[in-house]
């Protein structure tokens, strides 16, 4: 802090230490803490804000738990609150979505780091660019229109002879989150890529060769070399893609059908149709927390450490 | 073996691109299909309509227009703060410096739309201690989805100024300031300059990243709207093919610019691999 004001003098240094304080104070600490505070109090009218009803409650965590239905869990018939069911589905397929990506853009990863030539590797980078510069809405959009039911999908599958009548993808054939999981792992498949990527990078090629050379067989120099080695990264793009899915509004409402609930749907529905920001901030709370879980379940998987995933 | 592996590789790498690019031509295609529905099977005719009924789209040019206006505000505000920020880190040690660390790193980890509620909430919940509900600053609007995005967008800056940091040779501000250079023109004539590239970088960024964005803007945004957010609204009730219009517009120009700036690495690597080539041969000159 004396260097600080030894180089810039005081009113310089001032004025940074404000514009700092400003972004972590304004922009982060205190609207998470409303946020956190806002949770805990009841939707009232604004004449009744600090009034008597004005209490701190977990009764809008408790909303979560609501409007029950019957359903079945490996043929066990139960009642699962309607939101918890969105909960665990948004959970589930984002972490599916993250697996995907995960092998697709491995052995992508290994290719452009080790195998394609150094020279080329600016112009292959910019050919994986260029769908990136893409807005996600246009990208989601693209394949609404791949999807659609009298779309070039289900022509070119009736052309070729492969199907016979028209699928209504957007309503699934295995799920019905089928076409959002496909969609999320399109946008978000090169979030996985690059720090795969630059993490192989750094590995000295030398030992993939002592390995070979050592008589092991390509497999086993992934498993035992290549991987180790690239595991900062791999937690880096899990937590990004998980992160980025399970976040996602865009997606699941442009491609989703009417029985795909996704948990952001769920906080935006509270927000801005029921008006109720109270209880939506207690949910996004709860998506906090999971975000978080998920963040220290990575951390602890891979063993790395906080300062290697947000690089 | 090696050899397939390699050819392995060239051919997974070509069908990635496939995947990466064929969903984009489709819905660029679908721009000049004449048939009411954004889709280009069956393929009803050739036809430039679409792309006039998107000029002809008054709210979409305002939301263009936003976009830009709250990415400039984006810029203004993340790059004083990320590259202030960066030099401040780089002046401290220790614990504090871990702590203040994780503090501005984390919104580049938080979803969107936490981002995007807490903002209003906290915004809206000043407005009402200071009695001032109905002013414009504290309600929902397109000042908060700047703010909001400021608040993850300026750690992109400063990441980048901090790395740029590690190659300064702060030796250089002591010289200038024995030789009685003052303490503001020690930052613009030392310390910007050599920052300039990564501040530029980042100010560039910063843009796209707040043209991008949608969830944070999505829940602070009142009536005005941004590109994005016009974009998913449309996609949502009831498409025309002037979104796809729209969408074979911006791939085109991203194309041009990836072309542009492809073209320009090639020439500089030419120079300087010319340059080098010289080198070598005034040594070899020398040497003989």
């Amino acid at each position: 802090m004396q260097d600080l004001i030894r180089r810039y003098g005081t009113g310089l240094s001032a004025l940074f230490c404000l514009l700092v304080a400003f972004w972590i104070v304004m922009l982060i600490i205190l609207p998470n803490f409303a946020m956190f505070e806002q949770s805990f109090r009841p939707y009232l009218p604004v004449a009744e804000i600090g009034g008597p009803k004005d209490v701190y409650s977990l009764a809008n965590y408790g909303k979560i738990l609501d409007n029950g239905f019957e359903t079945t869990i490996f043929g066990l018939p139960v009642t699962m609150p309607i939101h918890i069911k969105t909960f665990l589905d948004t959970v589930f397929y984002s972490s599916l979505v993250t697996f995907f990506t995960l092998v697709f853009a491995y052995p992508l990863a290994y290719y452009l780091a080790k195998i394609a030539s150094p020279r080329s590797i600016p112009t292959l980078l910019l050919l994986l660019f260029i769908p990136m510069w893409v807005s996600e809405a246009l990208r989601a959009f693209a394949w609404y229109v791949i999807l659609t039911f009298n779309g070039p999908l289900n022509a070119a599958l009736k052309a070729l002879g492969i199907i016979e009548e028209s699928i209504r993808w957007q309503n699934g054939v295995f799920t019905s989150y089928d076409a959002i999981v496909i969609v999320l792992t399109y946008c978000y498949v090169l979030f996985m890529l690059f720090p795969i990527y630059t993490a192989i990078t750094s590995l000295d090629t030398n030992q993939i060769e002592a390995a070979e050379d050592l008589g092991s067989p390509w497999w086993r120099t992934h498993w035992r070399v290549v991987i180790p080695h690239a595991k900062p990264g791999i937690a880096s793009g899990c937590v990004m893609v998980f992160m980025l899915s399970a976040g996602s509004l865009l997606v699941p409402t442009v491609v989703g059908s009417t029985k795909a609930n996704w948990f952001p749907q769920t906080i935006y529905t509270w927000f801005n149709d029921a008006l109720d920001w109270n209880t939506g901030a207690a949910y996004s709370m709860i998506f906090l927390l999971v975000c978080i879980f998920f963040v220290i379940l990575m951390m602890r998987l891979f063993k790395v450490k906080l300062s290697d995933i947000a690089k | 073996m090696s050899r397939n592996r390699t050819l392995l590789g060239h051919f997974y790498f070509a069908l990635f691109v496939l995947y990466l690019l064929v969903p984009l031509i489709v819905m660029a295609g679908a721009a000049f299909n004449d048939s009411k529905l954004p889709t280009v099977a069956p393929w009803k005719g050739f036809t430039w309509a679409w792309f006039g009924e998107l000029w002809a789209d008054q709210t979409l040019w305002g939301a263009f227009l936003n976009s830009i206006l709250v990415a400039l505000a984006v810029v203004a505000l993340a790059v004083p703060i990320g590259t202030a920020a960066a030099i401040v880190l780089n002046s401290i040690s220790g614990k504090f410096r871990a702590t203040l660390y994780g503090f501005m790193v984390a919104p580049v980890l938080a979803p969107g739309l936490v981002i995007g509620i807490s903002t209003v909430l906290f915004w809206n919940q000043m407005g009402h201690t200071l009695g001032a509900e109905d002013v414009a600053l504290f309600g929902r609007g397109l000042h908060l989805s700047a703010l909001g995005q400021v608040s993850y967008i300026a750690a992109y800056v400063m990441l980048l100024v901090l790395a740029r940091l590690q190659s300064f040779d702060p030796g250089l501000e002591e010289a200038a300031l024995d030789l009685g250079a003052n303490h503001g023109q020690v930052l613009r004539r030392i310390l910007l300059p050599h920052l300039y590239p990564a501040i530029a970088a980042s100010a560039a960024i910063a843009f796209f990243q707040s043209i991008e964005n949608f969830n944070v803007t999505l829940f602070t945004k009142a009536n005005e709207t941004t590109l994005t957010v016009y974009v998913f609204s449309q996609v949502r009730s009831g498409i025309t093919p002037k979104i796809n219009a729209l969408a074979f517009l911006l791939i085109v120009l991203t194309l041009v610019l990836a072309l542009v700036y492809e073209m320009n690495r090639r020439r500089r690597a030419r120079i300087e691999a010319e340059r080098q080539a010289e080198a070598r041969r005034a040594e070899e000159a020398m040497l003989a």
